[in-house]
């Protein structure tokens, strides 16, 4: 497509106003981060992290963000193969429940979990019963960073599937090809790339959710508090170094999770 | 598993599997909490639903919540537009690095957001004490903050729905009107606003709404005092800590009402762009 050249003033305002706009809102804070985590010196950011209460954060972190991914990316690849390989009804009910996680803040997300366990639940004697502990524990953590990031793998796969049809894998299917063969041999090497971007996504978000996972933790330090929570304790407790050293864990892995996230799209755009 | 029977047979295999899968994790996930907040609510008296939310304290809370998303959400809109314009249109040093910067406020937990933004913005920071010089303007621990806290989360919204737009708007248009003899900026208006204005909507929706739910990055830069810098999320918070979920659920209600109400408005306005363009065409 031939675009046309605007080479006027224009051009450099609006570029120069976005830079601007970008770089204030959106690159100072990361360097504000790791500026303030290493100011003190390396000595002082080690030790931050490597504080018994930061390691077990970080190891719970870790955990929570695991389940998660693997558990919506089992989701994912079965919602998506359902919602574009079958026509059938109640489609459009199932399709807008995947999403509506998306429009639920996360405090509202973490009260409904506490509704369904907790105390008043009628679910609670049973679980009590069970010994299972879900709410003020990590179970919890685990079942709202899932429903916070629920949508995110299948939202990335479906329209891939939506646009590439179904005539290879009936055409498949006639041939006499399994299920899991037709999944591998056809359908996944056109999600592969959609696939790993939604899995990227997802770990972001699940590493990062604070809301959700504040309302169900209980703050048992050490033993249910995550990264972020760790954060805003260290952070109340008016220890800034520690807080920012946390942080820059964090920033270091959205910067790979951002990096990653091109290198799949300059992937994902060569291959289609 | 009925319907399989009348329609003619599936060809692909695994239709009961995947559904299968499907709704029990859909079911365990979202439907079964969501159907727990009914359950809860249908329990709780009317009256004390509407003493709850009427409240001044909760009633200024959604004000404020609303108040700063909606500013933060119009920003959003205009930088959002602007920078989508700029990554599709122009050619500079750097525009890689721009493009790639966008979804930051995706990948960086919003705690960190949090915390980062508000030391910025301190009248001691480095963003806030040059406002604080300059325009006596005081960021953190104001309803500013809250509102620049939200710029932060929403702004990929506006730049990631508008972009494909934008990209796929075909030059001979412009051409056209540039022909015809208009001006650049009727070109704007008239050709291109209303081919973008659909995904501009979009993006604004999914960013106000974002901003009236948000609690990570706020609660930080907030400060929180109440009928000054309190968001109704952080009310729900406070009222879950005192054990009080009947109140939380309540506040919550009214909440999520609002939030639909701007899903649906935008549905709406989707659902008319489309049927004009399918009109025309």
């Amino acid at each position: 497509m031939e675009r046309r050249k605007k080479t006027g003033p224009f051009q450099w305002i609006a570029i120069g106003v976005s830079a601007v706009f970008l770089i204030v809102m959106l690159l100072l804070p990361l360097v504000y981060v790791m500026a303030t985590a290493f100011g003190e010196g390396v000595q002082v950011f080690l030790a931050a992290v490597t504080d018994p209460y930061a390691v077990r954060s970080i190891l719970l972190t870790v955990e929570v963000t695991v389940i998660t991914v693997i558990v919506n990316t089992v989701f994912g690849v079965f919602a998506s193969w359902c919602l574009t390989k079958f026509r059938f009804r109640g489609k459009k009910v199932i399709s807008a429940l995947i999403d509506l996680p998306l429009t639920v803040s996360p405090i509202i997300a973490g009260l409904i979990y506490l509704l369904t366990f907790g105390r008043q639940s009628i679910l609670y004697p049973y679980l009590q019963g069970a010994g299972v502990k879900i709410v003020f524990a990590v179970p919890g953590i685990v079942l709202a960073t899932i429903f916070v990031t629920f949508p995110f793998i299948s939202r990335e796969i479906i329209p891939v599937l939506t646009s590439q049809g179904t005539d290879e894998e009936e055409a498949a299917a006639l041939m006499g090809a399994g299920g899991f063969t037709i999944f591998w041999r056809v359908t996944f090497p056109h999600i592969k790339w959609a696939l790993l971007y939604g899995i990227v996504l997802c770990t972001a978000r699940a590493m990062g959710e604070f809301g959700a996972v504040s309302v169900l933790s209980g703050h048992l330090k050490g033993k249910t508090n995550t990264m972020p929570l760790y954060i805003e304790l260290l952070y109340q407790g008016y220890d800034f170094t520690g807080a920012f050293a946390v942080s820059a864990i964090l920033v270091l892995m959205a910067v790979i999770i951002l990096v990653l996230r091109s290198l799949l799209e300059a992937k994902g755009t060569k291959e289609s | 598993m009925r319907e399989k029977k009348r329609k003619a047979k599936r060809v692909i295999p695994g239709y009961g599997v995947s559904l299968g899968v499907t709704v029990t994790m859909l079911g365990l996930i979202v439907f079964i909490p969501l159907c727990s907040l009914v359950i809860f609510s249908a329990e709780m008296s009317f009256a004390d639903f509407v003493e709850t939310v009427t409240r001044p304290r909760v009633v200024s809370s959604y004000l404020v919540s609303f108040e700063t998303s909606l500013v933060a959400a119009v920003i959003d809109a205009v930088m959002g537009m602007l920078i989508a314009w700029v990554l599709v249109r122009y050619e500079f040093p750097g525009k890689r690095l721009m493009n790639g910067v966008i979804e930051l406020p995706f990948a960086l937990p919003t705690a960190v957001a949090g915390i980062s933004l508000t030391h910025l913005t301190t009248t001691n920071g480095w963003v806030g004490g040059l406002f604080d010089r300059l325009f006596g303007v005081k960021i953190a621990y104001t309803r500013v903050g809250i509102t620049v806290a939200l710029i932060f989360i929403g702004i990929p919204f506006v730049v990631r729905s508008v972009q494909p737009v934008l990209e796929k708007l075909d030059g001979q248009y412009e051409e056209a009107a540039d022909i015809l003899g208009a001006s650049s900026r009727q070109t704007l208006l008239r050709v291109i606003l209303p081919e973008v204005a659909p995904a501009l909507a979009a993006g604004f929706a999914m960013s106000f709404a974002r901003g009236l739910g948000e609690y990570g990055s706020v609660v930080f830069i907030a400060g929180n005092t109440p009928y000054e810098t309190e968001i109704a999320p952080l009310i729900i918070m406070s009222q879950l800590q005192e054990f009080d979920y009947a109140g939380a659920t309540s506040i919550a209600l009214v909440m999520l009402f609002f939030a639909f109400l701007i899903l649906l408005l935008n549905a709406v306005i989707q659902s008319r762009a489309s049927r004009i363009v399918s009109g025309i065409s």
